[in-house]
């Protein structure tokens, strides 16, 4: 049988990057196929050459035996090849139907299209208001406009890069019910993620690429999730360790913190209550958009609230602004590595000033000190292996892995009581991963208090003492993490029920 | 002071003058930046179509010609922006201000031999028994017939934006232009086009002015009507209808302040010429008050520099 997809010793050179060197590798139809590597491995740019958006610099491939070169995505979805984005390729400002009808050929007008995104929403059990504004969607729903949007278009071959990423376990396995309807139906699903315990539960065959080239391909299901962690990586892996802490007194601590947002598409913070004590790891998980980035700025420093919903060790520090904070050792390190956490085109020195100068002492009567701002640089990059030729290259030229372990690291070693961080790994590879979580973990060791907001539920469950669950702005009262079950913690994150029944009515 | 001598229906009339230069550079400028592109050459695109629009009337003798070589005039300046922000990555405010430096310095240069002439006439529409009807004649249907394009072009830029496909992609270019690639639209075709239409559109709106309204050339003649073009963009929340209010707003209490100025009011002079620009700011401020949904009005990626990364 002629495969569906025979991709033919394709390669990419970027300026000084080898992205993709003769990759090989073909795709049944109805095959659930998964492509596994680190960040940089040449994922995306492999499903990019075959959605068009990339041309290959040699190779070929050939769609049901005919030879195809998708110039533009426009060809790819003619041919049948349609594609999920690893981030959103969605219009805030526009409706949903707007949006589904801008990734179409022909949209039939738009009352027509808004009945054929219910049915096929229905179909497939993925509820879905066709005249909502996006910006107004959670990503799991963002993300169900992305899928409906390709499956109206009744797709030969459905490219998935790391759907699950911002989905509760219990949307993840909605999304993997539908994928496995699809596939039923003869539709080929090509599937990226980090995630090898979904990659064992759902694909066929698995793809692994490290460094541009296929090194392996085999049957996930018969390999354990380390198996493939290490043919990813190439070497074993470390995971993190735990010192077995003592926890101590309460160190930071909030009472009926409420803020409205400031921005339309964002969330109210409403009656929030923890406290965390030193040596303490806090986890709080959520899908994106319940209010994380407005618990971290209120944590932070960067909105104000009302001074006693705030408290360290009994101080009210709720009205303290982000410099006063750092100066009593309350630090924060936010989820944006590029324009949040640092300045894109400025060096990692002023990167590190910008927030150690207070803490560090890199400026003096208003004058920097430009040797100490360097040698901090340094120093972070020295201990956390930031892999950078110097503190003088600019924070965009680091690869995410690497900036986000100077982001961490400069928090780190400016000695931090409190160090509250969001979303700490995000879309960052395995190894990089487990150094900033040990990171995390020894700093708790050593008597801080750590809050970490994370969407990747297993890296709460590895590093955090206690868990709560922040859904639409509230934060449910946090349960010691040993003894939780992922079932459990999916039902504490909530938003899937609506789903739920959608599904049960399918 | 003598109020009796203001007629409504001459005020009404040349409201309707007054107005439609801003008019029409304000809904170009509402494309331009709906694709996400902020020019602020609107000033240096209206006064090029000026002396363009002028200088060719003059030659030819045709008020028709004239107003087309103002669009062809006021469109190949934008594309010197628009080459530079689109192929060269260059900054749109920076690109936008000296643009507009460089069309007041180009239309003093090409107006040069114009000063002091008189273009030829532009003939009022005939409106057949329109015209004819007491009153409401005279203030609405005696125009020449580029006020009722304008207005034609008002509805038909909201019908292109609102219920159109192609206007679809071009607000999804400006609200996300990553996204918009990714899905395989062409993002800087479709900014070209908007800002040559927007410069089209500013440039006819020049040449209003020194045909029809003022109706001779002299340098710096639009006197920061492409500001106000661009400011009531802003504050209409990128909507073609409160486009228009705002124009016409701005048209009517200009005409207003003059006229009182010529009646003697008790008002300072400097106050009254102020009027037109702090009245209309205010309302327009007023009807956008609420933050929340002006903030979703804005295209998203207004004035970001797009480069294709993969």
């Amino acid at each position: 049988m002629t495969p569906l997809l025979k991709v033919d010793g394709l390669g990419k050179v970027y300026p000084g990057v080898v992205a993709n060197d003769r990759v090989s590798f073909d795709i049944a139809e109805g095959e659930v196929h998964a492509l596994l590597g680190e960040n940089g491995a040449g994922k995306s740019t492999l499903v990019k050459m075959i959605y068009g958006l990339v041309k290959p610099d040699s190779g070929h491939m050939t769609l049901r035996g005919v030879p195809y070169a998708p110039a533009e995505p426009r060809a790819a979805r003619a041919a049948g090849v349609a594609m999920v984005f690893q981030h959103f390729s969605l219009f805030d400002a526009l409706s949903v139907a707007e949006n589904i009808a801008l990734g179409m050929e022909n949209p039939p007008p738009m009352g027509q299209l808004a009945g054929r995104i219910r049915a096929v929403s229905e179909t497939y059990g993925l509820p879905l208001a066709p005249e909502r504004l996006v910006g107004d969607l959670s990503a799991g729903e963002r993300q169900r406009v992305e899928i409906i949007r390709c499956l109206l278009q009744d797709p030969r071959l459905l490219i998935m890069d790391e759907p699950t990423s911002v989905l509760t376990p219990q949307e993840a396995e909605i999304l993997f019910a539908t994928l496995r309807k699809l596939a039923a139906n003869g539709t080929a699903i090509l599937y990226i993620s980090h995630k090898l315990e979904e990659i064992r539960a759902l694909c066929d065959r698995a793809t692994i690429l490290r460094l541009g080239k296929v090194v392996a391909s085999c049957n996930p299901r018969e390999k354990t999730a380390a198996e493939l962690a290490e043919m990813m990586v190439g070497t074993k892996l470390a995971t993190p360790q735990r010192a077995a802490s003592e926890t101590g007194d309460v160190v930071l601590e909030v009472r009926g913190l409420s803020l409205p947002s400031p921005n339309p598409f964002g969330t109210s913070l409403r009656d929030i209550s923890f406290s965390v004590k030193s040596g303490e790891v806090l986890g709080i998980g959520g899908v994106a958009g319940n209010g994380q980035d407005e618990l971290l700025a209120a944590l932070s420093g960067e909105s104000a609230a009302s001074a006693g919903a705030v408290r360290l060790k009994g101080q009210p520090i709720g009205d303290l602004g982000p410099g006063s904070r750092r100066r009593i050792a309350v630090l924060a390190a936010p989820e944006e590595r590029l324009g949040h956490a640092a300045a894109p085109d400025m060096s990692l020195t002023e990167n590190a000033l910008l927030t150690a100068a207070i803490r560090e002492g890199l400026a003096a009567r208003g004058f920097l000190r430009w040797p100490a701002a360097r040698a901090f640089a340094e120093k972070v990059i020295e201990t956390f292996d930031v892999r950078t030729p110097g503190p003088g290259n600019a924070a965009r030229s680091l690869s995410g892995g690497n900036l986000q372990k100077f982001v961490i690291g400069r928090e780190v070693l400016q000695r931090p009581e409190v160090l509250v961080v969001n979303q700490p790994t995000w879309g960052v590879d395995a190894a990089a991963a487990a150094a900033i979580r040990q990171a995390l973990l020894n700093l708790a060791a050593d008597g801080a208090a750590v809050v970490v907001i994370s969407q990747d539920l297993d890296e709460l469950i590895e590093i955090s003492d206690r868990f709560a669950a922040l859904n639409e702005g509230r934060l449910a009262p946090p349960r010691p993490t040993r003894g939780l079950s992922l079932e459990e913690i999916g039902l504490m994150m909530g938003g899937a029920h609506d789903m739920e029944v959608a599904h049960a009515a399918v | 002071m003598d109020l009796s001598a203001i007629n409504p229906v001459i005020l009404i009339a040349s409201l309707m003058v007054a107005a439609t230069p801003i008019l029409l550079a304000a809904i170009g400028e509402l494309v331009v930046e709906k694709s996400g592109v902020l020019n602020l050459g609107v000033e240096g695109m209206m006064i090029t179509g000026a002396i363009c629009g002028f200088a060719a009337a003059v030659e030819t003798g045709s008020p028709a010609l004239g107003f087309l070589a103002a669009m062809i005039g006021g469109a190949a300046l934008s594309m010197i922006f628009g080459l530079l922000t689109q192929f060269l990555m260059s900054n749109q405010v920076a690109t936008g201000l000296a643009l507009t430096l460089f069309g007041l310095g180009l239309s003093a240069l090409i107006g040069q031999g114009y000063v002091g002439l008189k273009p030829p006439a532009t003939d009022r529409l005939d409106l057949g028994p329109l015209s004819d009807i007491p009153v409401l004649g005279r203030m609405v249907f005696s125009h020449d017939i580029v006020i009722y394009a304008s207005l034609v072009l008002v509805l038909v830029v909201w019908l292109f934006l609102r219920h159109s496909r192609a206007g679809l992609i071009l607000r999804a270019v400006g609200e996300n232009h990553e996204a918009a690639h990714a899905l395989g639209y062409k993002v800087v075709r479709i900014r070209l086009m908007a800002i040559a239409f927007g410069g089209a559109m500013a440039g006819l709106g020049g040449a209003y002015l020194s045909l029809v309204r003022v109706p001779q050339w002299t340098e710096g003649m639009t006197s920061g009507a492409g500001w106000i073009a661009l400011a009531i963009v802003v504050f209409a929340s990128w909507r073609a209808g409160r486009v228009l209010l705002g124009a016409y707003l701005f048209g009517g209490v200009a005409v207003l302040q003059l006229n009182l100025q010529a009646a003697g009011i008790a008002v300072p002079v400097e106050l009254l010429s102020a009027s037109p620009y702090l009245v209309t700011i205010l309302v327009l401020v007023i009807i956008s008050a609420d933050r929340s949904r002006a903030a979703v009005a804005a295209p998203g990626s207004l004035g970001r520099v797009f480069h294709a990364s993969s």
